[in-house]
């Protein structure tokens, strides 16, 4: 996408706060003052380690849960938990677990004519075909309808998930893990079915993942998140080039390649993130950054244009270099 | 809104996803279950034909042949006012087991709903009602019974209300406990996004998730009540006599055990037979109705 091309907003996330706990001393800011944009028809990948409040986001934008402060919009207008019918319809969730987001003791048949009845998203007489529309829109046989969930494997069981959350025709699709419960092999072939649902049914797609790996080239635009904040948003190519967060470039480094000179460097990252209850003060990857600087310990870095659709939460962006793999002896 | 069409369709390359082959195991080869239904069929059918088979009106006194051992005539001998035991054992089934599968369905059905609410709405509703079943659960079953039946005076009827008061509780306490699990499962999730409202997500989607606990613990529950019944009798607060009964069987041959000994072992033994085989179906109930089993 160039940028003379401004793409439309689907979804927008802006300054959204969710705080769990009461008192004011043991709250755990899961967000912490998140901004977002999902647009139309691309495949936004939302990557950060486990805690980051990826899932957080999720379910708020799904609306299983509403945000402590701050706004979503859908289309510009604003969404919340307690939202309408045609609304809900609209944004649809695929789980992590296969195993656990099918009810055990439906049949595919059941299960998917149910969401169709409800919804009343065709006429009764046109279930049985609506139902082998959306079996091979997932790239399941028919066949297929009149088993239970226990006779799948995981990545069909993935493949069901994703025809029944297909079915209320939505336009946005919120994917929380889709292929971490799944084996690496079958991983590929999820992975390839989100990318041409994408281009067939022109859906806009939140891939959350907590390995870059997985989304290196399946999403547009890669959104690292750290400890309930947008740490860098950048086209994918952009970030894979040129990282300007350092938590960027370490899990850049992180990722595994297949070259042999790698198993020699040392961890790019070392320790856990800090608990989301007591924050660092400052920027709150200080504690673990190689560059940290007098600044990052006193104010809290905002997320700031770098270049076009380049954006990075950090005090040293643009100045830091970009070969993460040597970060070690430049700032010590 | 939608500026998609979901016509296309995808090449049939990527159909390469086929169900496996793997096939459920049918009822009728689960063993503890077949045996236990073969058990208890037999039990219910010979209460059933009582009137036919039983060689001997059961209630019926005969003094001067009182007190006999087995023989030809009186097959279990008679009891201490003459009267058939075997016939008293048939007749007997129909009143002990009638009880106890009747007297299972008030409290099955009534647990289970308030325990569902209490588990999916939780809050004040939960606490409202799990502090009753705390109430219920700090005495003893059967000294809860036995007060109950006391004060409401012997008969059938206060035998029902008795059982139905004391045991909804164990049936609201695991319904609540698999409703808490259950709703915390993707599928409950994903139904609640999905738009289903609250009776559809319970009805469809938890209830038939949770029940199987419910009712394999009903199978037990019989037997229980059955014990009930039996220890109502014996204790003289059961069935009013001279009806048959198991327990007031047990009870009027006690007397004799060092010497009549069976006339009060057939009918425990009877309660022992019908004990086991509902155990039986309760467990091959649990085999088959687990959801792991459909995982």
């Amino acid at each position: 996408m160039s940028a003379a091309e401004q793409p439309a907003a689907v979804l927008e996330v802006r300054e959204v706060t969710k705080r769990y706990g009461h008192g004011r001393r043991d709250t755990l800011r899961a967000l912490d003052g998140v901004d977002l944009t999902l647009h139309r028809g691309e495949i936004l990948a939302l990557v950060g380690e486990s805690g980051s409040g990826k899932s957080t986001l999720a379910k708020i934008l799904a609306g299983s849960t509403s945000q402590t402060s701050g706004q979503v919009l859908c289309d510009g207008v604003e969404i919340t938990a307690r939202r309408h019918s045609t609304a809900r319809r609209r944004i649809q969730m695929v789980f992590q677990d296969p195993y656990s987001s099918l009810n055990p003791r439906m049949t595919v048949r059941s299960a998917l004519s149910e969401v169709l009845r409800v919804h009343r998203v065709v006429p009764r007489e046109q279930i049985a075909e609506e139902l082998s529309r959306l079996m091979s829109l997932v790239g399941l046989d028919d066949s297929a309808l009149d088993a239970y969930p226990s006779q799948f494997s995981g990545g069909q069981r993935q493949r069901i998930a994703i025809a029944r959350a297909l079915a209320v025709r939505p336009d946005i699709l919120i994917a929380d893990e889709p292929v971490s419960a799944l084996d690496v092999s079958v991983q590929a072939t999820i992975l390839d079915l989100f990318e041409s649902l994408r281009s067939e049914l022109g859906l806009s797609v939140l891939f959350i993942a907590h390995n870059l790996a997985v989304v290196q080239h399946l999403a547009d635009r890669i959104a690292v998140m750290y400890l309930g904040r947008i740490a860098e948003v950048a086209q994918t190519d952009t970030l894979f080039a040129s990282p300007e967060h350092p938590y960027t470039q370490a899990l850049i480094a992180s990722v595994p390649r297949m070259r042999p000179r790698d198993l020699e460097q040392p961890p790019a990252l070392d320790g856990e993130p800090p608990s989301p209850i007591h924050l660092p003060t400052g920027c709150r990857f200080n504690p673990r950054c190689a560059y940290a600087q007098p600044t990052c310990l006193i104010d809290e870095p905002a997320l700031e244009r770098v270049a076009e659709g380049h954006s990075v939460a950090c005090w040293f962006a643009g100045q830091l270099q970009q070969a993460p793999t040597k970060q070690s002896e430049e700032f010590a | 809104m939608t500026t998609f069409s979901l016509t296309h369709r995808f090449r049939p390359s990527r159909r390469e996803a086929r169900p496996a082959a793997r096939r459920l195991r049918p009822w009728y080869q689960n063993r503890s279950l077949v045996a236990g239904l073969v058990i208890v069929c037999i039990m219910v059918l010979l209460a059933v034909l009582a009137p036919v088979l039983a060689p001997y009106n059961p209630i019926k006194q005969n003094l001067n042949e009182a007190l006999q051992g087995p023989s030809g005539a009186h097959w279990l001998g008679t009891d201490k006012l003459g009267r058939d035991v075997l016939s008293r054992l048939l007749y007997g089934a129909r009143v002990d087991l009638r009880i106890g599968f009747l007297a299972v369905i008030i409290p099955f059905v009534v647990g289970t709903i308030l325990g569902a609410i209490a588990g999916y709405f939780g809050g004040w509703l939960d606490i409202i009602i799990m502090r009753i079943v705390d109430v219920f659960y700090a005495f003893p079953l059967f000294l809860l019974v036995i007060a109950l039946v006391f004060v409401l005076g012997p008969g059938e009827s206060s035998i029902y209300l008795a059982i139905a008061l004391v045991s909804w509780v164990s049936y609201c306490k695991i319904v609540r406990g698999e409703v808490i699990v259950a709703r915390q499962q993707e599928y409950v999730q994903a139904a609640r996004l999905g738009g289903l409202n609250n009776a559809r997500v319970l009805g469809r989607h938890i209830g038939p998730n949770v029940i199987s606990q419910a009712i394999t613990y009903a199978m037990s529950d019989i037997v229980m009540d059955i014990m009930v019944i039996v220890t109502l009798g014996y204790l003289g607060l059961g069935i009013t006599p001279p009806t048959a009964e198991w327990g007031s069987m047990i009870a009027d041959a006690q007397e004799f055990i060092t010497t009549l000994w069976w006339m009060a072992v057939v009918p425990g033994v009877a309660v022992v037979i019908t004990g086991l085989g509902l155990s039986l179906i309760g467990d091959g109930l649990t085999d088959l109705l687990s959801p792991e089993r459909r995982k």
